[in-house]
């Protein structure tokens, strides 16, 4: 198992699990954010910058910080 | 009076349906239980007159951010009639939690689908009827950019307004408890609405493979950066003198004659005193108008999160984020339209951090003062790479402050934020928002800059037997006694009463030379290269350069902080680095022997 920070752009992935505290778990919830939906990195802000992710049709940017909370599996 | 608080989430043109239904009559309000403005506006709505409030966008009902404890707070203490959600039709599926949250609330509720037209491009259909009847409240299709469906929607909610609707305190008990929402949203969305296979994001896709490009995404953005900055200020340049040159007018034709006979201290009160004032408050007026047109451009069409995105990773290490960069970069034209424009970052910690070094940006009115001085002490070769050398310092105070107190203004929030596709505002919509914050502004900063600038008069004018601005004037005086800290800096007692001038706004730092000196132009230069060497003269530049920058600077951290503890804070946080800074630069450079 890895983290969404690792997952390279153009790659896909399921999330598996969310380690976060209570704000940041609803955030990233409201956000779609759940176990078992489908992620997919477009591209990677230069200098170790933010990624930029879509879960369907949401496009969302996080830092890395954040990313590394968000557990995948690629089949 | 009846009462409809506007929800929704983020992006989802709330605020532009808010604009739309409101016209120009909005205004900004305080509400008890929570420390932020809201617009407000009141309206004719089936016979009543309604006040209509545009809540924060917030994702979710009970969540933990900033805007959605405001959001509760307000619903906890005020009396609301009718919610009208407003949710983003294309992104229904996780947007209509908000919904379900405040409809169990037991607040009467109706539904407006916004962008109706970006749905139907992308294929997305709606069982309106089923999901009215699974939801037990009506739901509506609206275009808030073209106004489809905004008249009809008015008319629902006028239906609505007699219902029972739960007390402040019903609402604070509800708020306790809440779950299973989310299975509820699932299961309605899976029968309700249909999804094409694919939805059409190509365009979006294609322009973000541009200007989010690893290589060209950032010289695209100063470049970009560089040319808004370079339209408001060729603008907004001429518009300030076209101001100045009627309001100059207007004295020597009208106000003087007028005053004539009256006695000279009134006449000097009201011209110098209450009319500069107002005259300097007008100045700002279309540099506002002219930021907030183009920042409502980037920051409507979806660039400004995009910006985030390319400039976050050297912001973070200075505890400060993306958005607040460009309102820095901003800073370098006018710092008053940049702490306003801070409004866009949700987090108050990382909002007050960006305002705080916001001040420090050398902005257009600083830079007179700077071209003046070298012209005075230096040579043509020479002046150049003085003023790098001032903008270099800028940048390194503002580095400076922002680690130093990024430990203070921590930010909790963490940085995940929605990139929209790609907008055209509408005309309307950007014109509404410049003139909404022209209001604002002089609303709010008028009276404090008037009085300032008052202060000011009467302290270079007082005593009245004394020539104005010279020793033996109130500020003269606060000049000899300042001396012991001043002359360490190589400051004199006629710089410092520059500098007291320079406290209302920069602009007018030349014009007070020459009053103090008594003497204009070409001679004025030749008597201060005498005068000064240029050491001193660099010191008072770096003084100037970071000292409180203009009242109108602070006015604005008052209003926008709504604290007087952080406008303090920000006042003297400057001029005790200004004083350091000078002092450090004028004692090395005397000791090195210049």
């Amino acid at each position: 198992m890895s983290d969404l920070s690792q997952l390279q752009p153009g790659t896909h992935a399921v999330i598996c699990g969310i380690d976060a505290d209570e704000s940041l778990f609803q955030r990233l919830a409201a956000l779609g954010f759940r176990i078992g939906k489908k992620i997919e990195v477009i591209r990677r802000a230069s200098f170790n910058g933010p990624l930029h992710v879509r879960i369907g049709t949401t496009d969302i940017i996080l830092r890395i910080t954040e990313a590394r909370r968000i557990q995948i599996s690629q089949q | 009076m009846k009462r409809i608080a506007l929800l929704g989430m983020p992006n989802t043109g709330k605020s532009t349906f808010f604009n739309r239904v409101s016209g120009a009559s909005a205004r900004v309000g305080n509400w008890p239980g929570i420390t932020v403005d809201l617009m407000a506006a009141k309206l004719l709505l089936g016979g009543h007159i309604v006040e209509i409030i545009d809540l924060p966008g917030i994702y979710d009902l009970h969540g933990f951010s900033d805007d959605e404890s405001v959001v509760r707070h307000f619903l906890e203490n005020n009396d609301v009639d009718l919610a009208v959600i407003v949710l983003n039709g294309s992104q229904i599926d996780r947007q209509l939690s908000l919904a379900l949250q405040v409809k169990a609330l037991g607040l009467p509720c109706i539904l407006l689908l916004n962008m109706s037209d970006e749905a139907k491009k992308s294929g997305i259909t709606f069982n309106l009827p089923g999901m009215q009847q699974q939801l037990q409240m009506p739901v509506m299709q609206i275009s808030a950019k073209h106004g489809n469906g905004c008249p009809e929607a008015l008319k629902e909610a006028a239906r609505h307004l007699a219902e029972q609707h739960p007390s402040p305190a019903e609402i604070r008990e509800q708020l306790k408890n809440d779950d299973t929402i989310e299975n509820q949203m699932e299961a309605i969305v899976k029968s309700t609405v249909h999804y094409p296979a694919q939805l059409d994001d190509l365009v979006t896709s294609r322009i973000d493979r541009v200007l989010l490009h690893p290589w060209f995404g950032l010289p695209l953005f100063f470049a970009a950066m560089y040319l808004l900055f370079q339209l408001i200020f060729t603008l907004g340049t001429p518009l300030q003198e076209g101001i100045a040159w009627a309001l100059d007018l207007f004295r020597a034709d009208v106000l003087e004659p007028l005053l004539q006979h009256a006695p000279s201290w009134f006449s000097g009160l009201m011209l110098d005193g209450i009319y500069n004032g107002i005259g300097t408050v007008a100045a700002f007026i279309p540099i506002i108008v002219l930021f907030f047109l183009v920042m409502t451009m980037v920051e409507d069409s979806g660039y400004l999160s995009r910006a985030a995105f390319l400039v976050d990773a050297l912001m973070a290490k200075m505890g400060l984020d993306g958005r607040g960069f460009v309102m820095m970069l901003m800073g370098f034209g006018c710092n008053v339209p940049a702490l306003m424009g801070t409004r866009v970052m949700r987090s108050r910690n990382m909002r007050l951090l960006t305002m705080l070094v916001i001040p420090l940006s050398l902005c257009s009115a600083r830079l007179q003062v700077f071209l003046f001085m070298t012209a005075t002490l230096f040579t043509p070769k020479q002046a150049p790479l003085v003023l790098f050398s001032l903008y270099m310092v800028s940048f390194a105070t503002i580095f400076l402050t922002a680690i130093i107190y990024k430990g203070r203004y921590s930010s909790t929030e963490p940085f995940i934020l929605e990139l929209p596709p790609y907008r055209f505002p509408t005309p309307r919509q950007i014109w509404l928002r410049g003139w909404q914050e022209v209001r604002h502004f002089l609303t709010r900063a008028s009276k404090f800059i008037i009085i300032g600038v008052l202060l000011v008069w009467a302290l270079t004018n007082f005593p009245s037997d004394v020539p104005a601005a010279s020793a033996g004037t109130i500020a003269g005086m606060i000049g000899t006694w300042l001396a012991p800290v001043l002359n360490p800096v190589g400051i004199d007692g006629q710089l410092a009463i520059a500098l007291i001038f320079g406290f209302v706004a920069k602009e007018i730092v030349v014009g007070a030379l020459a009053v103090i000196y008594g003497l204009q132009g070409d001679a004025l230069m030749q008597v201060m290269a005498t005068k000064l060497d240029w050491v001193q003269g660099m010191s008072f530049m770096l003084f100037t350069l970071i000292y409180t920058p203009c009242l109108s600077t602070i006015a604005t951290l008052k209003n926008e902080s709504k604290s007087i503890g952080f406008m303090m804070l920000s006042l003297l946080w400057s001029l005790g680095l200004a004083w350091v800074v000078s002092f450090v630069f004028y004692q090395t450079a005397r000791a090195l022997g210049y």
